[in-house]
């Protein structure tokens, strides 16, 4: 038994205590946006917040969290899908597949959210996602132009 | 127990976009997107196949190919609606099922998804269809007017009748629309008089993909659906002897454990993180196998390097007398490893069998194929089985093999009437991938004591897909495929659109076939990738040798291809070819798919040997450019793709086992190694060209000529990662 606070709402679930967050939230939960993309906390596709912070889901299991994590997934970042990364990337058209877009917004959400004007290097540093489709481009000036955006 | 198949029948199942959104198991029949739920008004019919419009003037556009991120999706809306002349923003789109096509006699054409097909393919049908469409919508206005046809006009989904001055929409007479005959014949516009093609359109998948509402296969949720994992012989052509069923059956979740074909066991459990669990600690015992390893298989290739069986696939002139002729014999060998797709998602398929039916719902490049596998595996009639595409987290060649298909239908089989989620972990998508094929070349280039190339041998040794995959489509054994880009012109209609746009004086290009026992797949690009890395490079050294410029030395072997001098002096110019500014540039020519691509790449090797890229410029010219912006996207992406797979990429067999098997060892590239890329779309019209693959060639081999240019070195063996770019 875990109890967990997701987007606000304090659930309750019944699984195994080695279940890593990422399956908690996709499957108890049904919150599909994480993604799995290697289990091994290589490539980001199921980053989500706790407590603000970046967390690669598919590693964190469940009962490391404290009782009183806040934990926000791409579900939750905002209600009508307008957080600044959320409408600098539909400006410019991000994503290709898209199937690592929702680690890709909330890797960014998070670094914005403790360094709100970042530096080409600072993204590099910080944002390590893959992504297959290649949209490393976009995804730079969408974090450019995120910067400049109002929630 | 069909409580799940009607629940989700074809009607309720539509992947839309744009205004309505993915819905799943939610539209009724009286509520498809284009039809806001009045009740008093019966559901529009189609148009036609391609074209349904609502009461609300909703366009709904039919779509047969797969979108997998490439946006053909989006081009072919952006085709339909060009001839349709509708308003664009009331565009949205649906996958007709494979089971559909059959059942109408094909009339969506061709499901598959590959080749860079997906509007160079279908532009020609899907514009006469859309065109059609809006013959029969104007002649339903003009029958309700009483008026000649040829006094209505049609802009943006409004019929006007000039003389009255009446006005109505698509939406009030579709359903009239749809009882006429269709035209015989019809005339498409004017690519002058466009509108909507060659516009930068946003795409119209992308809302549900920037707040998790977008639903890939790994997401689906179906109603009493049970998880399963899945795991194959490690070893290549290995067989399950046993496996220890108790041993895992009562692990948390866990409903059943089976076997899957003759080289798979399966754990079926209510999540997938527990089935698994359990599949992962499930004792097997495997039988046979190949002891392959891929380090011995080097010294095949090798021999395949000098060997006298080679199949022809291009030649010119007397080479051998050149050689004998020549002032200067300049030679060397390349080598390019296996490569997995790894697309994001991993593999999966949902699949629901029963005595009388069976359902899947897959990502998939080729749902024709699915379908049929789906049937084969299920020991039913076609008629009786149906496939439901979803968007792909990514294909690039391997979702157009059905091999995930065909287990979750025979796990499935074992469990009638549940619907079973198939999804691979990224271990068993590392293991068991269909791989970019290896090959080795070897290059050699005569000169004369002026410095012009007069001979040019391209011996290649490797891997065949053809003979894997499609044997039928040999030709006296020889695969063509493997002279992608480098084949003579007029040899064959089908092939006409991998052409080498080079003349050579004295020309030889020759393949020794080297089959290793890895089976290999088509993976984005193709044969192009590496043939572009030997003829490319190598042209860089003979340029240096003759001590010619790479540029000039290149442009005197085009003058029969102006489109290819066109965009190679485009790349030169934009990037600064030239200039005495201490850059490090290199460049490439290459021409497949249809399309002229170009690329002058700028690097910065440090004194330690690390390498940045820092700028490509890349020119593309596909003949028509049906979305500029989502071009630019695929010459970007297909640049990660690509450098991916020359920085990092490398699958190796040790004992018949794939020793690379996450992204710890088979890396991609990060945003930090990402180069500023320049993109030149360059349509000279009159063709069709591709987009998603042609230009992922040049990216490798103007980057390694970049790195010659920066350190004296050349970079001959890929990838480069665990080599010295800097001689010690
Ligand atoms: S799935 Fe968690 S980092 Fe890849
Ligand atoms: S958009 Fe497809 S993997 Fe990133």
């Amino acid at each position: 038994m875990a109890t967990l606070n997701v987007n606000g709402q304090t659930l309750t679930v019944d699984v195994e205590d080695d279940t890593p967050l990422l399956w908690v939230l996709r499957e108890q939960l049904g919150l599909t946006g994480a993604k799995y993309g290697c289990g091994i906390a290589q490539c980001g596709s199921c980053t989500v917040h706790v407590d603000g912070a970046p967390v690669r889901s598919c590693v964190f299991p469940v009962s490391a969290l404290s009782g009183t994590a806040k934990i926000t997934t791409i579900e939750g970042l905002s209600k009508a899908g307008d957080h600044p990364v959320q409408k600098a990337w539909a400006e410019l058209d991000v994503p290709q597949c898209g199937y690592c877009q929702p680690g890709m917004i909330m890797a960014v959400a998070a670094m914005l959210k403790t360094n709100p004007n970042p530096t080409d290097e600072d993204i590099d540093a910080e944002i390590t996602n893959i992504c297959r489709c290649g949209t490393f481009v976009r995804v730079r000036e969408g974090v450019h132009l995120a910067k400049t955006k109002k929630a | 127990m069909t409580n799940v198949l009607n629940h989700l029948s074809r009607r309720t199942f539509i992947v839309g976009t744009g205004a309505a959104g993915l819905t799943i198991g939610v539209l009724a029949a009286c509520s498809k997107p284009g039809d806001p739920g009045q009740s008093d008004l019966e559901p529009n019919p189609e148009v036609n196949a391609w074209v349904h419009i609502g009461h609300d003037d909703i366009v709904t556009v039919r779509i047969a190919r797969s979108e997998m991120g490439q946006g053909t999706l989006t081009g072919l809306a952006q085709l339909v609606a060009e001839e349709l002349e509708c308003d664009w923003d009331k565009v949205v789109t649906e996958y007709p099922t494979p089971g559909e096509n059959l059942a109408r006699e094909r009339v969506w054409g061709d499901f598959s998804t590959g080749g860079s097909q997906g509007l160079r393919g279908s532009h020609q049908y899907v514009r006469e269809g859309a065109a059609a469409a809006r013959i029969m919508l104007v002649e339903a206005a003009a029958n309700e007017w009483g008026v000649p046809v040829s006094e209505c006009s049609v802009s943006k989904g409004v019929i006007s009748h000039t003389g009255s001055r009446k006005k109505t929409t698509y939406g009030k007479v579709a359903s009239a629309a749809a009882l006429l005959a269709p035209p015989l014949e019809v005339q498409l516009k004017d690519p002058k008089d466009w509108t909507i093609i060659g516009q930068p359109k946003l795409r119209l998948d992308t809302a549900d993909k920037l707040t998790g509402v977008q639903v890939y296969g790994a997401d689906l949720k179906l109603d009493g659906m049970l998880n399963a994992s899945i795991k194959a012989s490690p070893k290549l052509g290995g067989k399950v002897k046993s496996f220890d069923a108790a041993a895992v059956e009562s692990m948390p979740g866990v409903k059943k454990v089976v076997q899957v074909g003759d080289d798979a066991v399966a754990v079926v459990a209510d999540t997938w993180w527990r089935a698994n669990k359990a599949v992962q600690a499930l004792p097997v015992e495997w039988t046979g196998g190949l002891d392959y390893s891929s380090a011995a298989f080097e010294a095949e290739l090798d021999d395949g390097l000098t060997s006298a069986d080679a199949f022809l696939g291009n030649k010119a002139g007397d080479t051998a007398a050149a050689f004998a002729d020549a002032a200067q014999v300049i030679e060397a060998t390349y080598r390019v490893p296996h490569q997995n797709h790894a697309p994001m998602e991993t593999m999966n398929a949902t699949a629901v069998w029963t005595p009388e039916k069976c359902e899947v719902w897959c990502p998939t490049q080729n749902g024709e194929a699915a379908l049929a596998a789906a049937a084969t595996a299920a020991d039913l009639p076609i008629e009786q089985c149906d496939v439901y595409k979803l968007h792909l987290g990514g294909g690039f060649g391997r979702r157009g093999m059905s091999d995930y298909v065909v287990q979750a239908v025979q796990i499935a089989k074992q469990m009638p009437g549940t619907p079973i989620k198939l999804l691979w972990s990224r271990e068993e998508d590392m293991q068991h991938g269909f791989l970019h094929p290896t090959t080795k070349a070897r290059m050699r280039g005569a000169l004369d004591a002026d410095g012009n190339l007069t001979a040019l041998h391209v011996r290649i040794s490797g891997q065949s897909i053809l003979a894997a995959l499609m044997p039928q489509a040999l030709r006296d054994g020889a695969d063509y495929a493997t002279f992608q880009g480098l084949l003579p012109s007029g040899l064959d209609p089908r092939v006409e659109d991998q052409t080498l746009k080079y003349t050579f004086p004295n020309l030889l290009v020759d393949h020794a076939m080297r089959n290793p026992p890895v089976r290999p797949g088509f993976w984005r690009g193709v044969n192009a990738n590496q043939n572009a890395v030997y003829l490319e490079c190598f042209m860089d050294e003979l340029a240096h040798a003759a001590g010619r410029d790479p540029l000039e030395f290149r442009l005197a072997h085009l003058q029969d291809s102006p489109k290819s001098a066109t965009v190679l002096n485009a790349v030169a110019k934009e990037s600064g070819w030239g200039s005495n500014d201490g850059k490090a540039r290199g460049l490439c020519s290459f021409y497949s798919f249809g399309s002229y691509t170009a690329a002058c790449a700028e690097v910065t090797v440090d004194e330690d040997g690390y390498l940045k890229i820092d700028r490509i410029v890349a020119a593309t010219d596909p003949g028509n450019a049906v979305n500029p912006q989502q071009i630019e996207a695929q010459v970007q992406g297909s640049f990660v793709y690509g450098l991916s797979a020359m920085l990092y990429g490398e699958i190796t067999f040790e004992d018949g086992e794939v020793q690379e098997r996450n992204f710890d060892r088979f890396n991609s590239m990060r945003i930090a190694d990402m180069p500023k890329v320049k993109t030149l779309v360059m349509p000279s019209g009159g063709f069709w060209g591709g987009v998603g693959e042609p230009t992922i060639a040049v990216a490798a081999p103007a980057v390694l000529n970049a790195i010659f240019a920066a350190t004296g070195k050349r970079m001959r063996h890929l990838p480069l990662k665990d080599q010295s770019l800097r001689d010690a």
